[in-house]
């Protein structure tokens, strides 16, 4: 596995252009400039080259000659990540898949697409819907975000606890390895004959393979959904008629929370007719049939009503349902508004946690003197605390990292995880110690080796060398 | 339980130091079916049981490995939810450890999802005997690779798994069967063509030119029979649990019986013999054939073929990976069980 020569830049750029067509080799800095961040622009590294092959062939001769030279690999959708996942190793290679962009088939029968790499996440129910199908994960980043990123992140959305995450509707992935071998994963049947490589593969942050085609499952648009936006005079109201919904046996295709700071910047923002005096905002879709809907939508405005809103409104038409959801989907940008920068936090916890774990950021948030807005996907218990700060301010970015840190830790302590659907990239590195243990590290590295015994795959994200491990545990002293 | 669990820790160090394979054992419940046999000192996860935690508003089960599947579905009935994918017991020792090894799921798969989709996080000894914990007790969790889904239709191979966490749901309010006389090629047709409409499927299925819909949901038995064809059946129930448990009179006798997983769509295999299908067209029993003739015609319709229960099964009883695939199958086995200890042999012959 020891590279066959070590390779300057300019010959590697020359070799590549040998592969692709030249102008998709990109060496210089002015040109290289987009890709020194993904979605998450605190964290940068200018790339040392750039490469956006055409085809499959094009990407498996690429990560042949990456493999051959022992040249860092780092594979990339359309940089939406908020995790510093697609970051630039500083001597290596960051492939694009923009350029594998085509919808290859879409078959109504058997209710499956198979796509691209770089195809948006709604592209894909955009061309499905003149056949009454969708793909149901739908990221907020779903205009922008591709289909090749979503397997690499296992991408959710605001629709998880009923139609689940991106692994739970993926048919078939193909993928190139790191010695620029093509294989199939999956299949058009629902399981596989041996290891189930495709689930270990989605979520996987490009540290195992590069996604060079994906089949998702598609569904059927349900008949009919409908909102019901409910305004509370606290969150803990709030925290207690989604846990009330689920104990009644109503599995919403959506439920999400807000806090008041979040509430006000939607509004502004989206003019969806939020209650801006309200301290918390439930949001529950339900969908399925005329039928259905009517009776769990009687429930849900039950459940809601008994615990005492401020106001509470029933979408009428689809134009109403949109504008409702169109506040909530905002979010991030509304509050992008109120703030010079804003730092998106991505913990899941366990729901009967809410009410502690907002209280806790609320007193952290006082100790930090940086404010927070809370989006909540209530249905599934992930957690974004969006942390307004000034990057302008020096320190400020140290400080914001601390305090996201902080929250993490907390997220963990009460039962609950580092990311729900953000991945840990770069950025959550120094957090894994705290979910993880030496002995699982070790094991995460042992599985990276079997696909990529070099590591030259996206090195230095996902799993932190032991190394780090214990330089994290003793910087955080005796929290844990 | 601290003591079965050290004692099964001791024994994985043991057996590795040694180099002495262990045949990882549950209820015995699967026992000849799925996997090869495999010789190996009997190491016995049953008495590791349990339901460690289990809130009903947060939809997570945790139960240690050993736990009987009637335990934990009898706890979630309780409070009117259940295991959404229906996974079969066969027989009274089935334990949520083995359905997870198995990745056994019921009749309502393609609608439901699988034991693979439910489960949320498992904890396992490795192959040097170290306990670890994977994924966690929450819906939403990317940190670190799935371990917990890969540990799904591995057979043990990978692991012994102790303990569970995975998502549960409320169980249907009401459910409906409708039955209508078809030929096989026209009830695959039907299937998929309701599959891909906003019908409440939870179930359909295939045999002896008959086809039965399942729908389940919250709405008035009344109005699926109005609107979609067929017959209500009266006893659909114990005929659902019974094709769950391979009761029904198809899989009586001492044939082979293989599993198809296949494309729904997938047109009526060209061998005329018995045939039943489920999972909407994806899933397809027959009782005769060979690997090498069936691997050849599931791959055809993008899938693969398993020797499920009888027949010869000291040769390889599942479709083989392509070589490159089947290298990457070995390289995974040494990251968990370098020495090869766990269930040698029980998936493919050569691992």
């Amino acid at each position: 596995m020891t590279p066959e020569s070590a390779i300057d830049p300019g010959r590697l750029a020359e070799a590549l252009r040998g592969i692709v067509e030249p102008r998709f080799v990109i060496a210089d800095s002015e040109t290289a400039k987009p890709y020194e961040c993904d979605g998450l622009a605190i964290i940068r590294q200018p790339p040392m080259l750039v490469v956006l092959p055409g085809s499959v062939g094009e990407v498996q001769a690429v990560a042949r000659l990456c493999h051959r030279h022992g040249v860092p690999l780092v594979a990339r959708g359309a940089g939406t990540g908020l995790s510093a996942g697609a970051t630039p190793h500083p001597h290596g290679v960051v492939m694009s898949l923009a350029r594998l962009d085509r919808i290859q088939e879409i078959d109504s029968a058997a209710r499956t697409a198979r796509v691209q790499p770089g195809v948006t996440n709604l592209a894909i129910s955009q061309a499905a819907k003149p056949l009454g199908l969708y793909y149901a994960p739908d990221p907020s980043s779903q205009i922008a975000c591709t289909i090749g990123g979503n397997v690499a992140e296992n991408s959710g959305g605001v629709h998880c606890l009923k139609y689940g995450l991106t692994v739970h509707n993926l048919m078939a992935v193909e993928l190139v390895t790191v010695e620029g071998t093509l294989l199939r994963l999956g299949g058009r049947g629902l399981d596989c004959a041996g290891y189930d490589m495709m689930a270990l593969l989605t979520g996987s942050e490009g540290l195992l393979g590069i996604v060079v085609e994906v089949t998702v499952k598609l569904l059927p648009l349900p008949e009919i959904a409908q909102v019901v936006v409910a305004g509370y005079a606290s969150l803990r109201q709030a925290g207690d008629a989604v846990q009330q919904m689920i104990a009644e046996g109503i599995i919403p295709a959506g439920l999400e929370m807000m806090d008041g700071l979040a509430i006000r910047a939607a509004e502004d923002f989206a003019h969806a007719g939020y209650p801006t005096e309200a301290a918390a905002l439930l949001l529950c879709e339900v969908d399925g049939s005329v039928e259905e809907v009517a009776d769990q939508l009687a429930r849900v405005e039950a459940v809601m009503r008994r615990n005492d809103p401020l106001s509470l409104r029933v979408s009428s038409c689809e134009a109403e349902r949109l504008l409702l959801w169109k506040g909530r989907k905002s979010a991030f940008p509304a509050v992008g508004r109120i703030s010079p920068d804003y730092y998106c936090m991505d913990g899941t916890i366990p729901r009967r946690q809410l009410s502690n774990v907002l209280e806790r950021i609320a007193v952290l948030s006082a100790e930090y003197g940086l404010a927070v807005a809370n989006v909540f996907h209530a249905g599934d218990g992930n957690l974004h605390p969006l942390i307004l700060f000034d990057a302008g301010k020096p320190g400020e970015v140290e400080k914001v990292e601390a305090f996201g840190g902080r929250i993490l830790e907390l997220c963990v302590e009460v039962g609950g995880c580092i990311t729900g659907e953000h991945g840990v990239g770069l950025e959550k590195i120094r957090q894994m110690p705290i979910q993880f243990g030496d002995d699982e590290i070790i094991q995460f590295h042992a599985i990276k080796a079997a696909f990529d015994p070099g590591g030259t795959l996206n090195p230095g994200k996902g799993v932190p060398l032991l190394k780090q491990c214990q330089e994290y545990r003793a910087l955080r002293g005796g929290r844990f | 339980m601290a003591e079965t669990l050290s004692h099964l820790i001791e024994q994985v160090r043991a057996a590795a130091a040694a180099g002495r394979p262990l045949a990882i054992r549950g209820g015995g419940s699967k026992t000849g079916i799925l996997g090869r046999p495999v010789a190996g000192m009997p190491l016995e996860v049953a008495g590791h049981g349990g339901i460690v935690a289990y809130d009903p508003t947060e939809l997570v089960l945790t139960a240690r490995a050993g736990t009987p599947l009637a335990e934990i579905e009898a706890a979630l009935a309780e409070h009117g939810q259940a295991l959404s994918f229906e996974p079969p017991h066969f027989g009274p020792g089935a334990t949520l450890g083995g359905t997870l090894a198995c990745n056994l799921s019921g009749p309502a798969r393609p609608w439901g999802g699988s034991m693979r989709d439910m489960v949320l996080g498992v904890r396992l000894i490795n192959g040097k005997g170290e306990h670890l914990r994977f994924g966690g007790q929450v819906m939403k969790n990317v940190a670190g690779y799935d371990v917990s889904r890969l540990q799904a239709g591995a057979l043990g191979t990978l692991g012994v798994i102790t303990e569970i966490s995975l998502k549960v749901l409320p169980a249907p309010r009401h459910s409906v069967t409708l039955v209508t006389a078809l030929d096989q090629a026209a009830a695959i047709r039907r299937m998929n063509e309701l599959a891909g409409r906003p019908a409440p499927l939870s179930g359909a299925a295939w045999l002896d030119g008959r086809l039965f819909l399942r729908f389940s949901g919250s709405f008035s038995p009344s109005s699926i029979s109005g609107r979609w064809d067929g017959d209500v059946m009266a006893d659909a129930p114990v005929f659902w649990a019974d094709l769950r448990e391979q009761r029904l009179a198809f899989f009586a006798g001492g044939q082979p019986l293989w599993r198809l997983s296949l494309a729904s769509t997938a047109p009526p295999l060209p061998d005329d013999g018995p045939t039943l299908i489920e999972w909407g067209g994806a899933q397809r029993w027959l009782r005769d054939g060979d690997l090498a003739a069936l691997t050849e015609a599931a791959a055809k319709a993008g899938g693969h073929a398993t020797l499920f229960r009888g027949g010869d099964r000291t040769g390889e009883v599942r479709s083989p990976p392509p070589p490159p695939l089947a290298d990457l199958h070995r390289r995974l086995k040494a990251a968990f069980d370098p020495a090869g200890i766990f269930n040698p042999g029980g998936l493919y012959g050569w691992m």
